[in-house]
């Protein structure tokens, strides 16, 4: 689903490098965890395959469902498929939460050419989401994530994951600034969405989020490069042992 | 300072000086009214136009921007009115009750005369009240707005306008919309006094339909708040036109009492809305408003006194401007706290949205404070559409045309939101976004 080549990336201001060559592939229904200490390239890539323009390609390529992504445009890829949860969910004044899911299907669905949801068919698409994640219909009638908690923003991203359906899901530290109880009920959300249709790459910094979100597949990020990969178990080598070993070894 | 040198006249002021001559058989009003047109007129004729060099006009420089002045609108068609109100209403399906003003002078055969007096609103001609004995008073200029030019120019020329009193107590079912309608081109001069006795309660629309051409329109709203009254007023400025709007408001709060104001503007040439408050009794509240979109060569200014005279009132002032093109928004707001007004509270805040690199915003919130036990802050902000917003939305799938549709009108929505008179809100973002897809 996902194929990424040789990847390289800077950010555009100040020709800083990030990404120094990365490979990955995840197929549907595959779930893969990329970790790294701070500043290796991890929110990069994540911005990167969402489209920010902030960030050069220099070299490499994206390729979604056999298609050039990095052609896309940030709205095109969404409506192709792919999700990114943002590690901090911007707040939106003015913007009710409600006005704006029901805004980001109908594009996406008229970017595909389907046909607008009907206002009960949103509604009930809305509440039943909302329920699983434990968010209110008052959080709802609020402006997107003004006022919200650390958890409450959490939710509303994987709410907004939820009703979207990506194809793609990229989650990037969902874990953080969550306390144990949401840390449950996001996980569970994201659970939820595994199926053989879909693929995720999961974010983090701590394995703790992965004995919620068990990966099929765990890489180590560090300087720009994909430095290692293995099973669920590296998680919890890299949780006793650190960082040092693959820091050093990208060096 | 009496002017001693005569001023070189542009060729606007020669055509008032010529219009003031050819129309003084149509401007009529009492000896005492006929001495104030002259005394406005003469100050015209001595100082002009307001221009850039006299402070309270320096963004805004009507001596410049008026290259002729057109005749006065002759008195409306009535079926022409009726035309124009078909053609046009931004509220449409909200239930009201209708005063009409078409091409500056009162239409009582359009108005809800009736309905509204079964309401306990009073509705009478301007006109006919500058007529009688106290009709002079009916003119009178505050304080903070003494020798003000676009004042005087609609001192001068003012054809008519309503006067509308709402009894004492009384709460009126529906908002009032008090319409302008310009039935023909010309410039359309008229004055309109609302008076809201005690613990009345009164919901004013003030609209504007209709084309005067090259003719300026001068449009003024004299408020008169009694204790424990309250008024709120919506006013709505629409549509391109080419010569220059300007609108005045003169509001006196009593004790007890509530105002509220919004003024929203979008697409005129060169617009001025300008209001003068003045609380004039204690624990009272003001909440004014602004609401301002402004594109291509457009100026748009509102500009605000609001004098804290007496203690213990609130006011709360919050503007929003959105500019595109090479567009100038002006906002110049002063809140005035006389040395006894203790207790007083205002917050002014003016934010403006540049959506292009030519456009300019002159932002000048003012405090002037003689009091010492006060609670007042103001603030200005000028920025441009938040990148890490428009990302966010554009990563959900949102094309990126619609979410800065969105991210505007979500700008401009904090303000209407706070305003918080819900039956007009939908209306106003209707508007919004009409301005926004180039109407």
């Amino acid at each position: 689903m996902l194929e990424i080549k040789n990847l390289h990336a800077r950010i555009a201001e100040d020709e800083t490098e990030i990404l120094r060559g990365v490979n990955l592939t995840v197929k549907a229904g595959e779930v893969h965890a990329i970790m790294g200490p701070n500043g290796s390239g991890k929110s990069t890539l994540s911005y990167v395959l969402a489209g920010k323009d902030d960030y050069e390609i220099t070299e490499g390529e994206v390729l979604f469902d056999g298609q050039n992504m990095l052609d896309m445009s940030p709205d095109e890829r969404a409506a192709a498929g792919m999700f990114l949860a943002f590690q901090y969910p911007i707040e939106i004044p003015g913007v009710a939460t409600m006005e704006f899911l029901k805004t980001a299907m109908n594009a996406q669905r008229k970017a595909r050419g389907e046909a607008q949801l009907s206002i009960p068919d949103f509604m009930k698409r809305v509440k039943e989401a909302a329920g699983h994640l434990n968010v209110s219909m008052d959080m709802l009638k609020r402006p997107l994530n003004v006022g919200f908690s650390g958890g409450e923003k959490k939710r509303a991203e994987i709410l907004q994951m939820s009703l979207l359906e990506p194809k793609l899901c990229v989650l990037d530290e969902t874990d953080s600034g969550l306390d144990i109880d949401a840390l449950r009920i996001v996980s569970d959300g994201v659970n939820k969405l595994r199926g053989p249709d879909r693929a995720m790459v999961v974010i983090t910094h701590y394995q703790r989020l992965l004995d919620h979100i068990v990966p099929d597949v765990v890489h180590v990020l560090s300087k720009g490069r994909i430095v290692k990969t293995g099973d669920k178990d590296l998680a919890l080598e890299l949780e006793k042992n650190g960082y040092a070993d693959y820091v050093d070894a990208a060096a | 300072m009496n002017a001693s040198v005569p001023i070189k006249h542009t060729q606007a002021e020669s055509d008032l000086i010529d219009r003031f001559e050819a129309a003084k058989g149509v401007l009529t009003g009492s000896v005492a009214v006929t001495a104030l047109r002259e005394a406005a007129v003469s100050q015209i004729r001595d100082k002009g136009l307001p221009h850039r060099r006299v402070e309270e006009y320096k963004y805004t420089d009507l001596r410049a921007f008026m290259k002729s002045a057109a005749p006065l609108a002759a008195a409306a068609d009535e079926s022409a009115v009726k035309t124009v109100l078909g053609s046009q209403d931004a509220f449409e399906g909200l239930e009201r009750f209708r005063i009409v003003v078409a091409n500056g002078t009162f239409v009582p055969g359009l108005s809800d005369i009736e309905a509204l007096a079964g309401e306990g609103v009073i509705v009478t001609s301007l006109t006919d009240e500058l007529a009688c004995a106290h009709g002079a008073q009916l003119l009178a200029s505050p304080k903070s707005a003494a020798n003000d030019g676009i004042l005087a120019l609609n001192t001068a020329f003012v054809q008519g306008g309503v006067v509308v009193t709402v009894k004492e107590g009384a709460e009126i079912s529906r908002p009032v919309e008090l319409v302008h309608v310009a039935a023909s081109a010309g410039a359309q001069v008229s004055r309109s006094k609302i008076s809201v006795a005690k613990g009345a309660k009164l919901r004013l629309l003030e609209t504007f339909v209709g084309e005067t051409g090259d003719g300026e329109s001068n449009t003024v709203f004299d408020y008169d708040v009694a204790d424990t009254a309250s008024l709120v007023a919506t006013r709505l400025i629409v549509g391109q036109s080419d010569a220059a709007r300007l609108f005045t408001s003169i509001a006196t709060v009593g004790a007890q009492a509530e105002f509220k104001s919004l003024g929203f503007i979008a697409g005129p040439r060169f617009i001025r809305n300008q209001q003068f408050i003045n609380f004039a009794g204690e624990n009272s509240n003001a909440g004014i408003y602004g609401v301002t979109m402004a594109r291509d060569e457009d100026l748009a200014d509102q500009t605000l006194i609001v004098d804290h005279a007496v203690a213990h009132c609130n006011s709360r002032e919050f503007f929003k401007t959105v500019l595109d093109g090479r567009a100038k928004g002006v906002y110049q707001g002063r809140i005035n706290v006389a040395q006894h007004a203790q207790k007083t509270d205002g917050e002014m805040m003016t934010q403006a949205l540049l959506l292009s690199e030519d456009a300019e915003m002159a932002n000048k919130p003012e405090l002037e404070i003689f009091a010492d036990d006060v609670i007042c802050a103001h603030g200005a902000t000028s920025g441009q559409i938040d990148e890490d917003l428009l990302f966010y939305l554009r990563a959900r799938g949102i094309p990126e045309d619609e979410a800065r549709t969105l991210l505007v009108l979500a700008f401009l929505a904090e303000a209407i939101e706070e305003y918080g008179e819900d039956d007009v809100t939908e209306g106003l973002e209707a508007r919004v976004r009409d301005w926004l897809a180039g109407h």
